[in-house]
């Protein structure tokens, strides 16, 4: 009895519910898997900036022929940790000495875009801010704490964050100031085309088949279409003696 | 000359063709069976393409804790048309679901559970548990954080049975937590034992079918009336009529189906969770836990009701009994009509609020309890505040209403008069 009317009393105040504050949202990521001048650019980056600690395991240099790449280009401009572009994309280093250096060793990325997703990497990227109180001197809008410092902040330039808590129409929210203390090689346009440019390339190590698999796929339901209306006429011929 | 071989064939292995006309050409199917009899035999397209799938997936598999979750996005990037196979069982599993639970459904508007087909039911809903058995073994061999986790906490829900709980979620585990021996078994059980349990129920539940024969959406006994040469006059040839409805139903669904393979595999992370793409890692618990969606309406009421002196156990029982509570179904159901065609406004009410309630169950228990925000509690009443937690527990006592009061509401129904053939506009 004691439950149902604490029960009747939580319905009666249902129209009361205050939602919990969120964290930071999300932009979405311009991110196209058909842009290949674009999924290479997003290569180069990565070679340059993130394969120093980040390994791409399951994916091997050869795989990066599929993003219109031949195996000299490959080879030249993109292979700093390997003899054969048969090998995987790994780090230089054993991630046993990573864990000792940095206390966590630096995650494998591979398919890192399919478990945190492109919206969140692309905000995430373009989001760190100076920090004294962090180890490293820098922290993250979307991941707060972040063990990693800011790997591009020599492209995007060193930015401030001030977060300012206020209520708006009644529910408590947050307001984000980004201030400049330094620029970058790179404008704010440029660089989040960068960023672009890095997701995209992200989204396709995470799922290589994901360039062939639409193409199949209209292949695909093409033929079902044709068939079914086989199949459609083969019932309609059979049952039109069903009385 | 195939008729040669066919007669050279059945003189010597009669059996063969007298099976096929028993259960095929000479078998009499109700000629009304809309769309929904057309899940029974998609659940069978289903189960030969998951255990074909499945076959070209254990070739390139490892079981083995260090190795399978790169075993799997080898087989995703560095195996030949291994991304399709993946893809075919992944989104197979949801399929089986989707499909096993339409085909329940029809029992329930149809009757189909009634007397005299209470056996090919109980056949049914032990496919369905074993089904169940089979997906969740199925889940823990990818070894990412949902496989681990999940795994985790299910058969952390055994332990929690009063005095053989922890002994038996041991011997469930064959270790102090899931690890490389989990793996391992349940491997095992994945691909060999309980399949081999799923095809022999399957056989089972046809053959029980075809021994009362098939139900229809009038609910009427099509053996009644039956013509000069002992037909019934209701009924059809299983072979070819419904082999070829069948088949057009089926090339629908394969569509539907290679849609979501090859444009929407992971289903907006319904189908293939976005955490399971982070290897298992034992020190490292998930801010949120959640089983795949066709388990998510027994979760919902398993963290619905509260734990009894810090146990989780009356959660564990209410979510068991809510699964077991199906055997019982043909003998709850006291309504003297079979079809929702001629059931009265009680039942179909009560048939509406399970089906909202199964939905909402199954959507809450995708999310974190905290998804619809808290209650203001100024009297400090409620053992939670949050709203999601509340409504999973009205939603799970309508659930377990729509069975405990089913005796009564089927039986006070005011039903309408039962034609005495189908009805059929041709």
């Amino acid at each position: 009895m004691a439950r149902m009317k604490a029960l009747l009393l939580a319905l009666a105040a249902a129209p009361l519910v205050a939602f919990a504050a969120e964290g930071y949202r999300l932009d979405r990521s311009p991110h196209d898997p058909r842009d290949l001048v674009s999924l290479q650019s997003g290569a180069r980056t990565y070679m340059n900036y993130c394969l120093g600690c980040h390994g791409l395991q399951f994916m091997r240099y050869q795989g990066l022929e599929e993003i219109g790449l031949n195996e000299a280009q490959i080879r030249d401009n993109l292979m700093f940790t390997a003899e054969k572009v048969g090998e995987p994309i790994k780090i230089a280093f054993n991630p046993k000495d990573a864990k000792s250096w940095f206390g966590v060793a630096p995650p494998d990325l591979s398919v890192v875009a399919r478990s945190r997703g492109p919206d969140w990497l692309y905000t995430y990227l373009r989001t760190f801010y100076r920090d004294a109180k962090s180890p490293t001197g820098w922290n993250n809008a979307v991941f707060p704490n972040v063990g990693m410092p800011h790997a591009l902040w020599s492209l995007q330039g060193q930015r401030g964050l001030e977060v300012v808590a206020q209520k708006e129409g009644g529910h408590a929210a947050v307001q984000y100031k980004w201030s400049e203390i330094s620029k970058g090689t790179q404008t704010p346009a440029e660089y989040d085309a960068t960023v672009r440019d890095l997701v995209n390339f992200l989204v396709y190590v995470a799922e290589p088949s994901g360039i062939e698999r639409r193409p199949i796929g209209i292949v695909v339901l093409f033929v079902l279409g044709v068939l079914f209306v086989f199949a459609y006429l083969l019932k309609k011929e059979y049952w039109k003696d069903v009385k | 000359m195939a008729l040669g071989v066919w007669q050279w064939i059945d003189t010597r292995f009669p059996t063969l063709g007298a099976e096929w006309r028993k259960h095929a050409s000479e078998y009499y199917a109700p000629k009304n069976l809309n769309l929904w009899y057309d899940f029974g035999a998609l659940a069978g397209l289903v189960l030969i393409i998951q255990i074909l799938s499945g076959i070209f997936l254990t070739m390139n598999y490892k079981p083995d804790a260090s190795l399978a979750f790169g075993s799997v996005e080898y087989i995703m990037r560095d195996v030949p048309g291994g991304w399709i196979i993946r893809y075919v069982h992944s989104t197979g599993a949801s399929a089986f679901f989707i499909v096993v639970y339409l085909h329940m459904f029809r029992a329930l508007l149809y009757g189909s559970h009634k007397q005299p087909r209470e056996l090919v039911w109980i056949f049914g809903v032990l496919i369905y548990l074993t089904l169940m058995g089979e997906a969740f073994f199925g889940y823990l061999l990818p070894w990412g954080q949902m496989s681990y986790w999940g795994a985790q906490v299910i058969v952390n829900l055994f332990g929690t049975i009063p005095f053989i709980g922890p002994d038996l979620a041991l011997w469930i585990r064959g270790d102090y937590v899931i690890s490389d021996a989990t793996l391992n078994r349940f491997f095992a059980l994945h691909v060999i034992a309980f399949p081999l349990v799923l095809l022999g129920l399957v056989v089972a539940h046809i053959l029980a079918l075809h021994d009362v024969g098939s139900n229809n959406p009038d609910g009427v006994d099509i053996k009644k009336f039956k013509d000069a040469n002992g037909h019934p006059q209701d009924g059809i040839p299983f072979h070819p009529y419904y082999t070829v409805k069948d088949l057009a139903v089926a090339v629908v669904f394969l569509a539907i189906f290679c849609f979501i393979m090859f444009f929407v595999p992971e289903m907006g992370g319904y189908f293939l969770e976005a955490n399971n793409f982070n290897p298992a890692d034992p020190l490292k618990t998930p801010p949120h836990i959640a089983p795949v969606w066709y388990f998510t309406p027994y979760y919902s009421i398993l963290r619905a009701v509260p734990p009894l002196f810090h146990s989780q156990f009356p959660g564990v029982l209410a979510m068991g009994i809510a699964v077991l509570i199906l055997f019982f179904l043909p003998w709850l159901d006291r309504s003297p009509v079979k079809s929702i065609r001629y059931r009265g406004g009680l039942y179909k009410t009560w048939l509406a609020a399970f089906v909202i309630v199964f939905f909402v169950l199954g959507y809450l228990g995708t999310e974190p309890t905290t998804v619809w925000g808290q209650f203001r509690d100024p009297w400090d009443l409620l053992d939670t505040k949050d709203v999601a937690t509340w409504v999973a527990r009205l939603c799970s006592i309508v659930y377990f209403l729509f069975f405990f009061l089913m005796p009564w509401y089927s039986a006070r129904d005011k039903v309408k008069p039962v034609p005495e053939r189908v009805v059929w506009h041709a």
